[in-house]
């Protein structure tokens, strides 16, 4: 790609734009989109003939509002470009997403295949989530104060390790058996012994999420660090570079791509750390939430705050997935993301 | 030999310089790669050095460099001693091994960085950046770059640093022929310009002869000096001139690869370059 004087870096980094959409094969996917949800709609105004009305209001405000948007922005798009390519884009995905939503419905109360109260409909679902939407925030509040520290703590803490692990050869010598032998047990398997020895449950839970996220992070910056190429480290060092500029110039921006995998991995064992430690030990979070919610039998609310964990694990993924975009943007063109 | 009283460079004296690895297949013995390696490089001297791959010219390099230490053996610049590796011998790879996460511009400000200059010597990085012409691309990534640009930027890189020995490891042996030709010019221009004292490896005799005062030429296992050779033409030189064709006649002949024997003694080869 040539670059000409003035461009921003970003700039040479900018995806090809997406050819033009036309206006009439805009309006036909539109239509098939309409149409769905207009089908889930009539759909579930006849399974709901059936519920209490109480419970069936929300779903019947939310299914009308989509279809309306769906209506109003399929003329919209005419006049607007930018529109026209979101929802060509979004099309096919909504569209099964309203489907899905319909056969939810039909399978549950429609025609009752699966054993109720375990199994609710989607209005159930939809309004359990607005009625008990405070204790759901407050839930959602501890959880992720609760998962923030938990993996903020064990990043800095793998950081650390993993740099000196992957640094330093008499500390990979001691440190890398002890880590291949102690890392690979999961941190939930620690969770009897945490609950005794820690002074809280809340503490032992930040300590067990951290741990859970120690490892990946850990295995995975040594591994970048002591990867470098060794002719970087040589050009550094005819450069003038000193140890300092050699370890945090040079060493930990070459490993970053593998530093970010190990924060994924990381992630991933701390959702699972956090919902664990919330269900055994911590009184409060969505973890908390789900297992008190099936202790009354209401299935409505335990599958509103797997909704809400569903939101609210894929935001933070998507957070760093941004993080690492970012940071990682001398990638592009190098690697296939 | 040319010596300018404004030369940045600095005199390099090798003396019996000699190095060994330890050999992989071979647990008692180390293997010799240099050996009685003595030469002086005068301040803002341009010096080749060719041979046969193995005779250890990058090793020879890199003991200048300081990235490795000699079994024995002394290497001065000026009357000091080399221990290890300085900004004031930079080093050029085949692969201009720029690093990929920074931009062009970040990248030839590392020597600056990595000495705490930067905000001395902001201006210096532009007049660089002009010098191996390269403004237009300064917010690029690496990857962006032509093998030839790349090599600019390496060489920008090395040169912030104003090094008093500028070392080149074939820098220019992975471009094609009519981008090595013109980027021979562009160092020409930037030596001639600086004047570090500059020990280049080739495997190119034409590169050799078109560049540089003096050329070395290097036995194989161990490596050795076998030959100086003063290259006794004015600059700038001309490819087609005469006394060059006849220079690279003489070094050809030496290395024995000038074909022609062989074919009379009735020895044909097929030829090995």
């Amino acid at each position: 790609m040539i670059v000409r004087n003035g461009d921003e870096a970003t700039a040479v980094i900018s995806p090809p734009k997406p050819p033009p959409v036309s206006v009439a094969a805009s309006l036909r996917t539109l239509s098939i989109f309409a149409g769905s949800v207009a089908l889930a709609l009539v759909v579930h105004l006849i399974v709901a003939r059936n519920e209490p009305p109480l419970e069936m209001r929300f779903y019947t405000i939310f299914l009308g509002s989509v279809l309306l948007i769906a209506v109003i922005t399929a003329p919209a798009q005419i006049l607007w470009a930018r529109l026209r390519q979101f929802r060509q884009n979004l099309h096919p995905i909504l569209t099964a997403a309203a489907f899905l939503l319909c056969l939810w419905e039909i399978i549950t109360s429609g025609v009752r295949l699966l054993p109720l109260p375990y199994f609710p409909s989607p209005a159930k679902v939809l309004h359990s989530l607005i009625t008990d939407r405070m204790l759901l925030f407050d839930s959602t509040w501890h959880s992720l104060l609760l998962l923030l520290s938990g993996y903020a703590l064990g990043v800095i803490a793998g950081l650390i390790t993993g740099l000196c692990i992957g640094w330093s050869p008499p500390v990979r010598y001691w440190g890398m058996p002890l880590l291949k032998v102690v890392g690979p047990i999961p941190a939930t398997a620690w969770i009897p012994l945490a609950m005794v020895v820690s002074p809280s449950t809340m503490f032992s839970a930040v300590a067990l999420i951290a741990l859970a996220v120690w490892f990946p992070v850990t295995m995975l910056t040594a591994s970048g660090i002591s990867n470098t190429r060794a002719s970087y480290l040589d050009v550094a060092r005819t450069l003038g570079a000193g140890r300092g500029y050699l370890i945090f110039r040079v060493a930990v921006p070459a490993a970053l791509p593998n530093i970010f995998i190990g924060l994924f991995m990381g992630l991933g064992a701390s959702f699972l750390t956090l919902v664990v430690a919330e269900t055994v030990g911590v009184k409060s979070g969505l973890g908390w939430y789900v297992s008190w919610a099936q202790g009354w039998a209401e299935y409505g609310k335990v599958f509103a705050a797997l909704v809400i964990m569903a939101g609210f694990f894929s935001t933070i993924m998507t957070v760093l997935f941004k993080v690492r975009d970012r940071m990682l943007v001398w990638q592009k063109g190098v690697i296939k993301w | 030999m040319v010596m300018t009283p404004d030369a940045e460079g600095s005199t390099l004296q090798l003396r019996d310089v000699r190095k060994s690895f330890p050999d992989p297949g071979d647990p008692v013995n180390r293997r010799l790669v240099l050996s009685g390696i003595a030469v002086s490089l005068a301040a803002g001297e341009l010096v080749s050095l060719i041979g046969p791959s193995g005779c250890g010219k990058s090793t020879l390099l890199r003991l200048i460099a300081g990235l490795e230490t000699p079994d024995s053996g002394e290497l001065l610049i000026g009357s000091e001693a080399i221990r290890r590796p300085s900004a004031e011998r930079g080093l050029v790879f085949q692969d201009p091994n720029l690093f990929p996460w920074l931009t062009v511009r970040r990248n030839i400000e590392v020597g600056l960085v990595a000495r705490g200059l930067l905000q001395e010597k902001k201006t210096e990085v532009d007049e660089f950046m002009r010098l191996v012409e390269l403004e237009a691309f300064a917010n690029a990534f690496p990857h962006h770059l032509s093998g030839g640009m790349a090599q600019r930027v390496a060489l920008a890189r090395a040169l912030i640093n104003h090094p008093k020995v500028l070392l080149l490891d074939e820098p220019l042996g992975a471009l094609d022929a009519f981008t090595r030709m013109r980027m021979q010019d562009e160092v020409l221009r930037l030596w001639s310009a600086r004047r570090s004292t500059t020990l280049l490896v080739t495997h190119d005799i034409d590169e050799a002869i078109y560049m540089s005062d003096r050329i070395i030429i290097m036995t194989p296992r161990p490596g050795r000096i076998d030959q100086i050779i003063l290259v006794h033409l004015g600059r700038p030189r001309h490819r087609s001139n005469p006394e060059f064709l006849q220079l690279r006649g003489e070094i050809l002949e030496l290395l024995h690869f000038a074909g022609g024997e062989r074919m009379k003694s009735g020895k044909a080869h097929a030829p090995i370059m």
